[in-house]
């Protein structure tokens, strides 16, 4: 068996160390090289990250602090049946881990997050921090002129702060810049989905999440990387059976669970983990004299239909299907944070659906900070068994 | 535990009564008299519109809520779970879905009628959303009509997100309700139960505003969920509720000018011993048990936050026939969940201070992210600027596996312990000034 490339091993071990530095040291050290430079945060799932970065920004994804940091402070604020990924984050907000960040963005996912945008105001934690409201209306001139209003004030926001005006330029050289990393997390994908073997799924979490909290230009560079790094043949198959994760696109399931689940035999080809940095589906034009609304038009047409997103004219059922088929996968794990409303209320319609259609499926509820997977390996090792007994 | 006795009713709750009765006969011959009915929720609920295209509103969350006090909503909850629904997730939307699994009984025993319309009014509770998206699938081929309300995430209603919601009402929502009616929507007549609504509005606020009196005449939490019902659903914009607040309103008033307290289940209030603001939903399985705890300890609650999630109309808000659309947006981003966090301590805050009360409670809700998200700080918050003791309890709207009766006895008990304890230390010390 040809090994791992020696340069693929410490490069992920690059993405490891960035990806859960809940201390944000390398965005930090960016930010302190010029005294224009900004630090949005933001929770799951998407902001157009696109405006931060021309507008000399750089967006820092706020992923919880999963098994990494203890919580103490952050009980005292939440009651026992809300989720964890909340109690993580006002943690790091008490604790300093987020001194020296401008902003922060609350998508309009949940109510806690919701929730949690006015306990930073009460905090008066950053110059700005807002809920972002996204339209759940999808007609242009009715949600898109309601977006692009949102997308100005925050861009507003930003220029108070650094004084510094958003060119169609820089806009749109942004919007590449995002266009291409979208482009190499897919290719990524698309290489695991054929020799899954060659990256694992805690490899490949750790790419994409280190990508959060990093600048784009160098993510792309690590992407790019990886992308030819894993183009050539290593490993040896296994015979596993292929899973597509859905239901955590928003606290994010420990390391040691994702681990848990290929070991008991289930390739994850595809999932939800930071769907944010996959939100748009395809690329954005960037080559217009109005690049804000490329940005606008892409979030009410090309946006990944998922639990945050009103579904009724975009059925993420049918989009979990086709993700199985085109995947090639055997199955779906259902993998939700305990008391997470959007996933869980999504999820007996997802089932459903994959019964329709007859995909096999599994169900697992999980805290970010989970420590015992016992459980779940065996669950999913009887689950890969099943599939491949019958298939 | 005592078995509750046989509420007594006041003249305003026969009336109130009978209008429910009517609506549910209404609603149960509805497919035969060919009239078209429309599920929607309470907060932001768009009222006036569904009744000025003569349509019947539906409302789940109260359904959820009679079912509860029904004792019915267990059984529903683990039908919802059987099918695949998480113990984790919101009751209100479990018990509805168990409720249509089991038939779609009603208060009355009869059969709600299906949705030909479901509006799902998206304010203030993003599970809004997921649960409209569950019924859509009950009923396949139901036409749906969805109205975003934007997030006061600011502290404050901006224009652009009242030009937001005026366009998907006359572009998306009111067309669609016109063709589910199959008639225009006149304007004249939804401007004339804009006006009703605003009588009914100004009374109510009278209403509220009689628990600044010692004693206060009403309870405004326990009493307060009664006295809300018709303004917050079905009636608002109507004659008979205006007529229906009147006749609250004096009796209210007439009792205020007695010096009399609250009435409760049991009777009338012997003495006001402790003014409470109260944050949160009340429980719905154990509710007069619930209640009990609170007048058997001589505790009225002066003001509450939960009946404002139907409107803020006592801080001035009131729907303008003039500006229809303009004025229905901004009912719809006024309700209380949808304030961002700072708005709600200010609100509370002032409560406090306007009805001179001696404690804060938050009874936090297992089920509602969108209220119990963040009332910790909101406490804590809330404490330190009045400085009054504060309290905290937990229970859920329609599950009866949540509702610890003994826990939150001890819990109040103790509770009213301290601030009987805190008067005499400020009697004393007054005393001694
Ligand atoms: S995990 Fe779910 S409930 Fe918790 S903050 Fe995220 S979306 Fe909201
Ligand atoms: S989360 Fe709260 S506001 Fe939303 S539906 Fe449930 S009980 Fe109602």
């Amino acid at each position: 068996m040809k090994k791992a490339p020696e340069r693929l091993t410490s490069l992920l071990d690059e993405c490891k160390t960035l990806a859960f530095d809940l201390n944000f040291n390398y965005a930090k050290q960016w930010k302190a090289k010029s005294k224009y430079r900004l630090l949005v945060g933001y929770l799951p799932i998407y902001v157009p990250r696109e405006i931060i970065h021309a507008a000399n920004g750089l967006a820092v994804g706020l992923m919880g602090v999963g098994d990494r940091k203890q919580i103490i402070k952050g009980d005292a604020y939440y009651q026992s049946y809300i989720c964890h990924l909340p109690r993580g984050i006002i943690e790091m907000a008490l604790d300093n881990n987020l001194d020296n960040f401008d902003g922060f963005l609350f998508p309009s996912i949940c109510d806690c997050v919701r929730n949690l945008s006015g306990m930073f105001k009460l905090a008066k934690k950053g110059k700005f921090s807002r809920y972002f409201d996204y339209p759940q209306n999808f007609e242009k001139h009715i949600g898109g002129t309601f977006y692009r209003e949102l997308n100005e004030t925050i861009i507003n926001d930003m220029f108070k702060i650094n004084d510094m005006k958003i060119t169609t330029q820089h806009l749109n050289a942004s919007i590449a810049l995002y266009n291409h990393n979208r482009d190499l997390i897919e290719t990524i994908y698309n290489i695991r989905q054929e020799f899954p073997w060659r990256l694992s799924a805690v490899d490949i979490y750790h790419i994409i999440r280190a990508g959060m909290v990093i600048n784009v230009e160098k993510h792309n560079e690590m992407l790019e990387e990886v992308v030819n790094l894993i183009s050539e043949d290593f490993g040896e198959p296994m015979d596993n059976i292929r899973v597509v994760i859905s239901g955590s696109f928003c606290e994010q399931p420990p390391i040691g669970m994702i681990k848990s689940i290929e070991m008991a035999g289930c390739y994850i080809v595809d999932d939800d983990f930071m769907l944010g940095s996959r939100w748009i589906q395809g690329r954005i034009d960037d080559t217009t004299n109005d690049p804000l609304n490329e940005i606008v038009e892409a979030f009410l047409t090309k946006s990944a239909p998922s639990s945050a997103v009103y579904d009724v004219p975009h059925p993420k059922s049918a989009r979990l299907v086709q993700q199985v088929r085109d995947r090639g996968a055997d199955g779906v794990i259902f993998c939700a944070a305990s008391f997470c409303d959007p996933a869980l209320l999504d999820r007996p319609d997802l089932q459903k659906a994959c019964d329709d259609a007859g995909i096999a499926h599994i169900n697992f509820q999980f805290h970010e900070n989970t420590g015992q997977f016992k459980v779940i390996k065996e669950q999913a090792g009887t689950f890969s068994d099943s599939i491949k007994l019958w298939v | 535990m005592s078995n509750p006795k046989e509420a007594i009713k006041e003249k305003s709750m026969v009336i109130q009564k009978e209008m429910l009765a009517n609506l549910f006969t209404e609603l149960s011959n509805a497919k035969a008299n060919g009239k078209k009915v429309v599920y929607t929720f309470v907060p932001g609920n768009l009222t006036e519109l569904i009744l000025a295209m003569d349509m019947l509103p539906v409302y789940p969350e109260i359904n959820a809520l009679q079912s509860g006090m029904r004792k019915k909503s267990g059984g529903y909850i683990k039908d919802a779970e059987k099918l695949g629904f998480s113990e984790d997730v919101c009751t209100y939307v479990k018990c509805d879905i168990g409720m249509m699994l089991n038939g779609n009984i009603g208060p009355t025993g009869e059969k709600l009628p299906e949705p030909d319309l479901l509006l799902l009014s998206y304010t203030g509770c993003f599970t809004f959303l997921k649960w409209f998206e569950n019924l859509e699938r009950l009923y396949p081929g139901v036409e749906i009509a969805m109205l975003h309300t934007p997030y006061q995430e600011d502290g404050k209603i901006t224009e652009d997100q009242i030009s937001y919601m005026v366009k998907q009402l006359k572009e998306d929502v009111i067309p669609k309700m016109e063709k589910v009616a199959g008639k225009k929507l006149d304007y004249d007549r939804l401007g004339k139960m804009l006006d009703n609504a605003a009588k009914a509005e100004d009374l109510w606020v009278k209403v509220l505003e009689t628990a600044k009196n010692r004693p206060s005449p009403i309870d405004s939490y326990f009493a307060g969920v009664y006295y809300m019902g018709p303004l917050n659903t079905a009636f608002r914009g109507t004659e008979e509720a205006v007529h229906y607040y009147e006749e609250l309103y004096k009796e209210v008033t007439d009792r205020m000018k007695l010096g009399l307290c609250p009435v409760t289940p049991e009777g009338e209030m012997k003495e006001e011993k402790f003014r409470l603001v109260v944050e949160g939903p009340p429980n719905w399985t154990n509710f007069r048990e619930f209640w009990k705890i609170f007048y058997d300890m001589g505790a009225v609650i002066v003001a509450s936050t939960y009946t404002k999630v139907g409107g803020l109309y006592d801080q001035g808000f009131r729907h303008e026939p003039g500006k229809p659309l303009e004025s229905l947006a901004k009912y719809c981003m006024g309700c209380y969940t949808n304030l961002n966090l700072p708005q709600r301590v200010d609100l509370i805050e002032h409560y406090i201070k306007e009805y001179k009360a001696d404690g804060f409670l938050i009874n936090s809700i297992k089920s509602c992210n969108s209220f119990s998200a963040g009332q910790l700080l909101m406490m804590r918050e809330v404490e330190q600027r009045c400085g009054i003791p504060v309290g905290f309890i937990e229970s859920d709207l329609v599950d009866p596996r949540y509702f610890s009766y003994a826990n939150i006895k001890n819990r109040l008990e103790s509770y009213f312990q301290m601030l009987g304890q805190r008067k005499v230390i400020i009697a004393q010390e007054e005393a001694a000034v």
